[in-house]
């Protein structure tokens, strides 16, 4: 016992006098999980409170593009800078390509003319299905849909309205951009079918009381989140970044603990440790002990900067589960999971370069295949079962199970089985080499 | 003439790397207990690997090692008690101090922390370490991480005691206390197997030699009678006649 603690003191004194290695274990997992909690909870913000900017351009002067116009401003979603009507399209991409904007809407002249024919064509129909006959006195012969489509494509129904964007806008960001202006092309419709039909049956116009009645009342939707204690607070940015990139640090001990073996391996204090009569596994058993310690304070600090930190900086505070016990052990098993992967890479590598290139390089893999990097429903199929074999995925698994859940630890009893067989096989493998290699 | 026990006993001794020919075949070798033995021969004469078989760190494939009557292959473990082993590199953590470092091997060695204390303190004494007991090895000249090499190596008091090369690269005057100091450790009974290419230094302390060539003993016994068997003044001009002056290292 006494050689476990002799062993044990001496791997801590040489970890805590490494300053750079001390930096990469504890200073730099705080700064990636503060860096990519901001740039998450800030593209959230910026999708769900900030405005982005839109510029329109307004060829038509009709009143339905004045509406779908003010529209778009209460969309919530942008803020609208209007440009002349007269400035032709390259000027606009130009002013995009100078990132003054991201989108720009082109409203085409004949918006507002384009928007009552097939208002009128759409409630002939209705009235006519209803047999009341026509009493619009519209052109019966078009679809009447407006369209927000990318330039250059043709359309039988007038020009469509033109949505520019730039490229390094991403596709879901787009994709929510366009369902706006679809809702605020919407809206403006039906409004316009509201008037429209109200007159034909009342030969007078809608109030504007009872039109923005009728317009706003609308079904609510009512968000709950899914837990297994009941609680209807709605996981942010920190519940889902903390979890992942603690579990990313913890492995990363790859860098410092497994190059630590291979130096002692290639350099002169391994020879004599073999003539000693102690075995190897001692050392190995020490820098599991030191190492685990070394993935709770990761795991203690990441936490503690989630809790009281991230408030201070504008960032949603990272609620702890309620099983407290339940986080210990988890986070113990996942460290071990973690020194373990670590301990084998440093017995099979031959070199230094060896161990801190594909440690770290099979991390990042590990990592993006388990789910830390793209959410494990967005994966292609094939990449759901190679998922699992991703040690760091289990990991993952069982915390989302406490910090988004709020479950307790029988709630994740299959993911802590997974991660128990997981770590028992990398500690046959380590056994494995280590014999192979006469170290043991 | 009275027969001295056997410190080391090897006999039948074969070994070879794989892919290579044998190094060794059918050696033997009997090195007294008590004695002061030099181990010599040019560079890929078999030096380090015969030292290495001795220690354990490399298994023959066929013969016996004993160290003290016990053999190396049935009894690995506590054969380790019976040896320290000073390696030609500085075998030791140049981030802790020297009073850390034989913390460490001192329970590695099989020590209490009561008798690790008592013997560092003793350790660091005579090797002149008393002053940078608690600053890091990494800031220390050579001639200290040699002194703190063998104070390792020597800390469980261990009755046989292996140095290869142990004063390279270290001043007159660090050279002349290690050896003073390895003298007083034969004088107290450890029995020292010594390699070095420093014939000189080997001249002032062994009292019995082996010179080894291509995995074979090429001549064995008192230094003092080979050189007069030999007709040579010294151990150099003896190295010489028996293993030639060509480059010895050409092969990779």
């Amino acid at each position: 016992m006494y050689r476990l603690w002799a062993t044990i003191q001496k791997d801590v004194r040489v970890l805590s006098r490494d300053k750079v290695g001390i930096t990469f274990l504890f200073i730099m997992p705080v700064l990636l999980v503060l860096i990519v909690t901001s740039i998450q909870n800030n593209t959230f913000e910026l999708i769900n409170k900030n405005r982005v900017p839109l510029l329109v351009c307004n060829r038509d002067t009709g009143a339905s593009s004045r509406q779908f116009i003010r529209t778009l401003d209460t969309v919530g979603l942008f803020t609208v800078q209007l440009v002349p009507a007269d400035q032709n399209d390259q000027s606009i991409r130009d002013r995009l390509q100078k990132k003054d904007a991201y989108l720009a809407v082109v409203v085409p002249p004949d918006f507002s003319a384009q928007m009552a024919v097939r208002t009128k064509s759409l409630l002939g129909k209705a009235l006519n299905s209803f047999g009341l006959g026509d009493s619009t006195g519209g052109a019966y012969d078009r679809d009447g849909k407006a369209d927000v489509r990318g330039k250059g494509e043709s359309d039988a129904d007038g020009m469509p309205i033109t949505l520019y964007y730039h490229p390094i806008l991403q596709e879901t960001f787009r994709r929510s951009a366009q369902g706006a202006i679809y809702s605020a092309l919407q809206l403006v419709e039906s409004r316009q079918l509201l008037r429209t039909l109200y007159f034909s049956i009342n030969e007078k116009e809608l109030p504007d009381t009872l039109e923005n009645e009728l317009m706003t009342r609308r079904a609510k939707i009512s968000e709950i989140p899914v837990s297994r204690n009941g609680d209807r607070s709605t996981p942010n940015a920190s519940q889902h970044n903390v979890p992942a990139w603690t579990i990313f640090s913890m492995f990363f001990v790859v860098v410092s603990l497994g190059s630590g073996i291979v130096r002692e391996k290639l350099n002169g204090s391994f020879i004599r440790l073999k003539t000693l009569p102690t075995n190897y596994l001692v050392a190995i058993l020490s820098k599991q002990i030191t190492y685990l310690g070394v993935t709770m304070m990761q795991a203690a600090s990441i936490f503690a900067v989630g809790v009281w930190l991230f408030p201070l900086l504008g960032l949603p505070k990272l609620n702890l589960p309620t099983d407290w016990a339940g986080l210990i052990f988890l986070s113990l098993l996942c460290g071990w999971c973690a020194v373990s992967y670590a301990i084998c890479i440093g017995v099979f590598a031959q070199t230094e370069e060896q161990a801190n290139g594909f440690g770290a390089l099979s991390i990042v893999i590990l990592a993006a295949i388990g789910g830390l990097m793209v959410p494990d429903f967005a994966m292609p199929g094939n990449f759901q079962t190679a998922m699992k074999l991703s040690p760091l995925h289990w990991c993952l698994e069982a915390y989302y199970g406490l910090f988004l859940e709020q479950g307790k630890l029988k709630d994740v009893w299959s993911n802590v089985l997974s991660l128990l067989i997981i770590i028992a096989g990398l500690q046959g493998v380590m056994l494995w080499g280590l014999k192979r290699k006469n170290l043991i | 003439m009275a027969t001295m026990s056997p410190a080391i006993q090897i006999n039948e001794l074969f070994f070879g790397y794989s892919g290579q020919s044998g190094l060794f075949s059918d050696f033997n070798l009997m090195i007294e207990a008590g004695s002061r033995f030099g181990l010599f021969g040019p560079n890929g004469a078999g030096k380090t690997t015969l030292m290495n078989l001795m220690t354990g760190l490399l298994t023959p494939s066929g013969g016996h090692i004993r160290l003290l009557g016990k053999e190396i292959k049935k009894h690995k473990s506590s054969v380790n008690f019976l040896f320290g082993f000073v390696p030609q590199d500085f075998s030791f953590y140049h981030e802790l101090s020297p009073v850390e470092n034989l913390a460490f091997f001192g329970a590695w060695s099989g020590l209490s922390s009561t008798v690790i204390r008592k013997r560092t303190s003793e350790l660091l004494d005579i090797l002149g370490l008393t002053a940078v007991r608690d600053k890091k090895v990494k800031d220390f000249s050579g001639g200290m991480k040699r002194r703190v090499n063998l104070a390792i190596g020597v800390i469980h008091e261990p009755p046989l005691l292996f140095l290869d090369e142990p004063t390279v690269g270290v001043d007159v005057q660090t050279r002349h206390a290690i050896i003073q100091y390895l003298k007083q450790l034969n004088a107290e009974g450890t029995t020292l197997i010594y390699t070095s290419h420093q014939l000189s230094e080997a001249e002032d302390l062994c009292d019995r030699i082996a010179l080894i060539d291509q995995g074979r003993i090429i001549v064995h016994g008192d230094p003092d009678n080979l050189l007069s068997e030999h007709g040579q003044e010294g151990l150099e001009g003896l190295f010489l006649h028996l293993t030639g002056k060509n480059y010895r290292d050409q092969s990779v």
